[in-house]
């Protein structure tokens, strides 16, 4: 079941329109990708989400049920631009969006005492903002979305300003988010990260929805009967009829091979023309990279 | 309703925490109390600096008993001496200056001279001009040959001093003086011109650090953007009354201080007591309290006058209406100060705004000072009925004294008005904190104002 729906959604500004008919449904306790270019509707979408703006035509259900203003406490959203007061100390700022978002003062101080010990922050809370580096103020402002528990997390662009050590800390923090019952739209435009962590995406742009679906599917219904083939030997694969080789390269020794071959081939033929040329050490169906997809969609469309 | 108290909660707090705050509220009063005491402490102890000053007349001695020797200065007429010679050594002769009067003075009235190392104090000044132009005046009144001219004289000779007695309408009288109206105008009017733009563009500037900052776009996805708006001018406006009310506290406390310290000496506290009662039993009460003033300092007497003059204000009324106008006057200019910050993505492209609503508060407080020339001008009472320029403007008049309705009908339009200007600049608001890199108009602002949704 869907978690959160929008069926076709339309804003329009002064001068463009920012989004025309998008619908999306984002099921349960997974993780979905907004996707797009630059300028595209994504950042209104996820504003028309957290009811900072309205649409002008279009509906928005969360569980099944119209999106009521009273809504914001079931929904966390970490902005693309970080919003942290500098002046103001982590743990009193955290305190406060806390109690923007509806907790008690009491729960808010029990879960933000957890959740410093989770990143190991503890010792930032007398801290001002403006003392700490922009990947800490990051792990400060992911406390503050996470902590009201919301069941609906936006995070747009949440890895920017990481190191690699502290962006799978905070990778690891969304999937155990999601496994503990939380469903995620994921805005970014790093696709290794999407193909990692979302489950479904849909591809925004100049305001319209041109691709939507689960990753696999995507990936498997862009993949163009191409194989890559690495072989150990000295002899040479030459194509025939059935397949042929788009590219060859040599490395440590080692061939790879990029095959392109017929649509109805048996792959085991592949291999068995392969294997008289040497050891084979892997072969696998060549599935399109999320971003060759995104970047070949777009083009099309422009 | 809960999340604007969280919200004006934070905003109040991280401002009065603040060290510039703390000492801004504790100086303020203590400067403002050092303006008042120095000059009245100096005015006390100027009498002990004694002054020695040779009085040398050019060839003639019309002027030989013209200045009686006082208090503060000893008059020594020398015959047979050089101005010259003199003032080489008039010092080692222990003399302040040298007072040097030509034969010609009746007909010349600058041929008098006072020669002396330092600038002369006003009063010294004063009483030699006086006393010689007194004597002038005798010696060319001699000439027309009157009888009995020195009892004459005696007998016109008369001093005033002008008290003033306000009546109000029910039939009370207090002694006031204008002076102290006008202090009080001035200070009020200038007051207010200083917190309302002071807290305004706190709010202005607090606007801009959220959108700068792009925490706006973190808190209007937990409340509404007019929720932030009004906690935040509603914080602000704490922060001001808090300064406010400590500033009045802290100068009753000094003025108390100064009642019964300073004022004990001329053990004149009757003139106070008095302030309230009756015309009749006051003004003989008064002159009772004069005569012994008189007898004990007259200058201390003065400043008694004035003291007991200040505490007469109508104080409740002013403080009350102060808040008041404090309140309506800032919370139109902070909501306007607000839509400005929503506006603009830095503090420097607020020029453009600020300028045509700065005119209207520099315009009210040269209207405030020229008020206290004239307070019935109708220039100064359209300017305290116009919300704009009312709340600078109204304060300054009301030390002078306004018909109720007057006032009645200023804070009418005065509420009418910042309602209508919370309600325009939170349109605004709502739509400039989430625009940015776009250079905004007033036009633009407008088509804000008219957005629905």
């Amino acid at each position: 079941m869907a978690l959160f729906e929008a069926k076709d959604v339309t804003k329009q500004y002064a001068t463009q329109l920012a989004l025309d008919k998008v619908s999306i449904a984002v099921p349960e306790q997974s993780i979905y990708g907004l996707l797009g270019p630059n300028g595209a509707g994504k950042t209104t979408l996820i504003r028309i989400i957290n009811q900072i703006t309205g649409p002008d035509s279009g509906e928005l259900f969360l569980n099944g049920k119209k999106l009521k203003p009273e809504d914001v406490t079931l929904i966390g959203y970490l902005p693309e631009e970080r919003g942290l007061y500098k002046k103001m100390k982590v743990g009193e700022q955290a305190l406060y969006f806390a109690r923007l978002k509806g907790l008690s003062k009491h729960e808010a101080m029990k879960r933000l005492k957890y959740w410093f010990k989770k990143l190991e922050i503890t010792d930032w809370w007398g801290k001002k903002v403006e003392e700490l580096s922009k990947g800490m103020q990051q792990k400060v402002q992911f406390i503050i979305t996470v902590l009201h528990e919301p069941k609906l997390l936006i995070f747009d662009e949440p890895f920017t300003g990481f190191d690699p050590v502290n962006a799978n800390i905070i990778k690891n923090e969304i999937l155990f988010l999601r496994e503990r019952g939380a469903t995620i739209i994921f805005s970014t435009h790093n696709m290794g990260s999407v193909e990692e962590l979302c489950d479904n995406i849909t591809l925004i742009n100049k305001a319209k929805t041109i691709l939507e679906g689960s990753v696999n599917d995507i990936r498997n219904q862009w993949a163009a009967n191409e194989y890559d083939l690495v072989i150990d030997g000295d002899g040479k694969v030459e194509g025939n009829g059935q397949f042929s080789i788009l590219s060859r390269q040599t490395e440590k020794g080692k061939d790879i091979y990029r095959l392109k071959a017929s649509p109805d081939i048996d792959t085991n033929y592949i291999l068995n023309t392969a294997i008289r040329s040497g050891r084979i050490i892997s072969f696998n169906p060549a599935l399109p990279s999320m971003n060759e997809i995104f970047i070949r969609v777009v083009e099309s469309r422009n | 309703m809960n999340k604007i108290s969280v919200i004006i909660k934070r905003e109040y707090m991280t401002r009065v925490r603040k060290k510039s705050f703390i000492i801004m509220t504790i100086l303020a009063p203590v400067l403002m109390a050092a303006i008042i005491i120095v000059p009245t402490v100096v005015m006390l102890n100027q009498g002990q600096d004694f002054k020695k000053i040779a009085v040398i007349e050019d060839g003639s001695d019309l002027f030989r008993n013209a200045l009686p020797n006082t208090k503060e200065a000893e008059y020594v007429y020398l015959d047979n001496v050089k101005v010259n010679d003199l003032k080489n050594t008039y010092e080692q002769a222990g003399y302040y200056g040298i007072l040097y009067i030509s034969p010609e003075v009746i007909s010349v009235p600058n041929a008098i001279q006072l020669i002396s190392k330092q600038q002369p104090p006003i009063g010294l000044l004063d009483y030699i001009e006086n006393s010689l132009e007194k004597e002038i005046e005798r010696q060319k009144l001699l000439a027309y040959n009157i009888e009995n001219l020195d009892e004459i004289m005696k007998n016109v000779e008369t001093n005033i001093s002008i008290q003033t007695i306000k009546i109000d309408e029910t039939g009370q009288s207090k002694e006031t003086s204008t002076g102290i109206a006008m202090v009080l105008a001035y200070i009020g009017g200038f007051l207010m011109y200083m917190l309302v733009f002071i807290f305004g563009s706190q709010v202005m500037r607090g606007v801009i650090e959220e959108k700068t900052s792009r925490v706006v776009e973190v808190i209007v996805s937990s409340v509404k953007p007019v929720e932030l708006m009004l906690g935040k001018i509603i914080g602000i406006a704490l922060v001001g009354l808090t300064q406010f009310m400590i500033w009045v506290f802290l100068t009753v406390a000094i003025a108390g201080i100064i009642n019964s310290t300073i004022l004990k000496k001329a053990n004149l506290t009757e003139v106070t007591q008095t302030a309230t009662q009756n015309l009749m039993s006051e003004q003989q009460q008064a002159a009772v309290a004069s005569v012994q003033a008189a007898d004990v300092n007259p200058e201390l007497a003065e400043f008694s006058k004035l003291f007991s003059s200040a505490m007469n204000q109508p104080w409740g009324l002013i403080i009350i209406s102060f808040i008041f106008y404090f309140i309506t006057g800032y919370l139109l200019y902070a909501s306007i100060f607000a839509a400005i910050g929503s506006a603009v993505d830095n503090e420097t492209e607020t020029q453009q705004f600020m300028l045509p609503v700065t005119i209207p508060i520099i315009l009210a407080l040269m209207v405030a000072m020229g008020t206290m020339q004239n307070p019935e001008s109708s220039l100064a009472f359209w300017c305290s009925m116009i919300p704009l320029t009312s709340p600078i403007v109204m304060i300054a008049r009301i030390p002078f004294g306004v018909p109720y309705w007057q006032l009645a009908v200023s804070m009418a339009l005065m509420i009418v008005t910042f309602a209508a200007f919370v309600w325009m600049s939170a349109k605004v608001y709502r739509t400039g904190i989430l625009m940015y890199g776009k250079k905004t108009s007033w036009k633009e602002m407008w088509k804000w104002l008219r957005y629905s949704g």
